[in-house]
């Protein structure tokens, strides 16, 4: 396991604009996560959460603005570089690959891993992480439950040892009961870890839950950033921009 | 009973190169969704490779391993310089440009080494053991079926097996997450191409001495009969292009023995609209939809 660091700030977004086409969905958007902490973005449908991911990770180009990890300017790094870096993307859907095996899904994720015996070594902590799992190694993705493929997505990005996760709607078209232990699991993994989550969710409720800090976005801008227990508490935010 | 039993063997012999043939056309529909329809000129470029530095050295079989080495070049060559270029938008666009490749490849070729045909040798003999007065198998038939076998399980093993393999087909089934997982997804494209197209420098240099001879053209039927082949085993499986390229072979060799060999031409074609008028998605069509 990587040693806590809770010093500064792991990935920091200035005046990032980005769209499809011409038109930007992302309006000079602004983002700071310290080291080791959960941020989630909420907002309502549209509000640019997701193509801010895209942006962030490269697979939509910026129209402006900057993305650091770690004090590294990513500018044009290619995609497939930044698991290098230590940024795993679990996209939208979870992007679990249907035509392949559970076990094929896990080890694509530690493949890029110059280190055989610790990717090896990572690869059994997330069959350990998730029991379903061990038990379907030779089922197809296709074949597995919403839940399991969340799991599959998850797992597949540790496998990796990141040190930044970017979510993207995690609890989508999952249970209640699953989407809690998924939101504990990131909490365990940043305590025990030190493992970094940025997350955009439309449960605002379970995503304040479990994050240090919470993002609200609407029409492509940051509204407000506060501390995650802050807007939970807020009624006004909460009836302006989320909504409950 | 004899002539069956000969006519058997050389349709599996032919059937053979066939499925090799069908095997490149499907590797780079899995990897590209394009159907290769120059993969016939880029092998019999190899082919003149082959022959050309066979001529150089009085060797087979550095002019076999020079074919080899040209057909993965040429694939990866054709990927970076042109195929990447096309807009895959729309299906038919690969397609033109595979066909203008054909033209110009059998063009150069006409130009540099002329349009006769050239004497092809081979490694083996292609006299037929005789059992009992009974003609089977040539020495150079079983040479085609152990090279057919020994790239066909050895392309089985890349693609279950080894890490290059996994990267392939993720990049092909999900370029997007692929590329998010840190493979290098165009690069994986372009071994798919060389591979794909050494597979089809393979079949070139194994069935043009059977035939007339090495030529421009020497591997349009050819084509034409593989790509049937790999539609009877559903484009997408390389097993059924296998399996798809044995039956051609089969039944054009029954067709030539017994209804003459002018027929055969028409034979292929028939069985190809046979095939996509009853199962359209092939024989090996999988039974799960693609999407997930």
């Amino acid at each position: 396991m990587s040693e806590r660091s809770d010093q500064g700030d792991l990935l920091v977004v200035r005046g990032l604009v980005a769209g499809y086409g011409a038109a930007p969905v992302l309006h000079a958007v602004d983002l700071t996560v310290p080291a080791g902490t959960i941020a989630a973005v909420v907002g309502a449908n549209g509000a640019g959460k997701t193509t801010l991911l895209r942006a962030i990770s490269g697979m939509l180009r910026p129209l402006a603005g900057g993305v650091q990890l770690a004090g590294e300017d990513l500018r044009g790094t290619p995609v497939e570089q930044l698991v290098r870096r230590g940024m795993a993307h679990v996209p939208e859907g979870r992007g679990v690959i249907g035509e392949l095996t559970v076990d094929e899904n896990l080890r694509l994720g530690g493949l890029w891993r110059r280190d055989r015996a610790d990717a090896a070594r990572a690869l059994d902590e997330v069959y350990q992480l998730f029991e379903p799992l061990a038990r379907r190694r030779r089922h197809l993705g296709h074949q597995l439950s919403g839940g399991e493929r969340q799991m599959l997505a998850l797992g597949r990005a540790l496998v990796g040892r990141p040190r930044l996760l970017l979510l993207d709607e995690p609890s989508l078209g999952l249970a209640p009961r699953v989407v809690a232990r998924t939101m504990a699991l990131l909490r365990q993994l940043r305590d025990r870890t030190g493992l970094t989550v940025l997350l955009v969710e439309q449960n605002v409720r379970s995503a304040l839950s479990v994050a240090d800090q919470g993002v609200v976005m609407a029409l492509g801008r940051v509204v407000t950033t506060a501390p995650a227990a802050d807007l939970r508490d807020d009624a006004d935010l909460r009836h302006a921009y989320l909504g409950f | 009973m004899d002539r069956f039993v000969f006519l058997t063997l050389d349709g599996l012999s032919r059937g053979a190169v066939y499925a090799a043939f069908a095997l490149a056309l499907v590797l780079i529909w899995r990897a590209a969704r394009v159907v290769n329809f120059a993969q016939g000129a880029m092998a019999v470029a190899a082919a003149y490779v082959a022959y050309s530095v066979s001529a150089a050295t009085g060797s087979y079989w550095l002019g076999f391993l020079a074919a080899l080495a040209a057909g993965l070049l040429f694939g990866a060559v054709v990927d970076r310089v042109v195929m990447r270029y096309v807009d895959h938008a729309s299906p038919l666009n690969p397609v033109i440009v595979a066909l203008g490749l054909v033209l110009l490849i059998q063009a150069v070729l006409g130009m540099v080494y002329g349009s006769e045909f050239r004497p092809a040798g081979t490694p083996f003999s292609r006299e037929g053991f005789t059992v009992g007065g009974l003609a089977l198998l040539s020495p150079y038939d079983l040479f085609v079926f152990a090279a057919v076998a020994v790239v066909v399980s050895a392309l089985a093993w890349i693609f279950a097996r080894t890490a290059v393999g996994l990267r392939m087909r993720a990049a092909a089934f999900a370029p997007e997450v692929s590329r998010l997982l840190g493979v290098n997804v165009g690069g994986m494209l372009t071994l798919g191409w060389a591979l794909a197209s050494g597979v089809g420098a393979l079949a070139a240099m194994l069935v043009i001495p059977t035939e007339l001879g090495l030529h421009p053209h020497a591997m349009d039927l050819v084509f034409v009969s593989a790509f049937t082949a790999a539609v009877v085993g559903g484009l997408d499986s390389p097993p059924g292009a296998v399996v798809g390229g044995l039956v051609v072979g089969l039944v054009l060799s029954y067709v030539s023995g017994y209804a003459g060999s002018d027929l055969t031409p028409l034979a292929v074609l028939v069985l190809l609209l046979a095939v996509l008028l009853v199962r359209p998605g092939g024989l090996f069509a999988p039974v799960a939809a693609r999407r997930v």
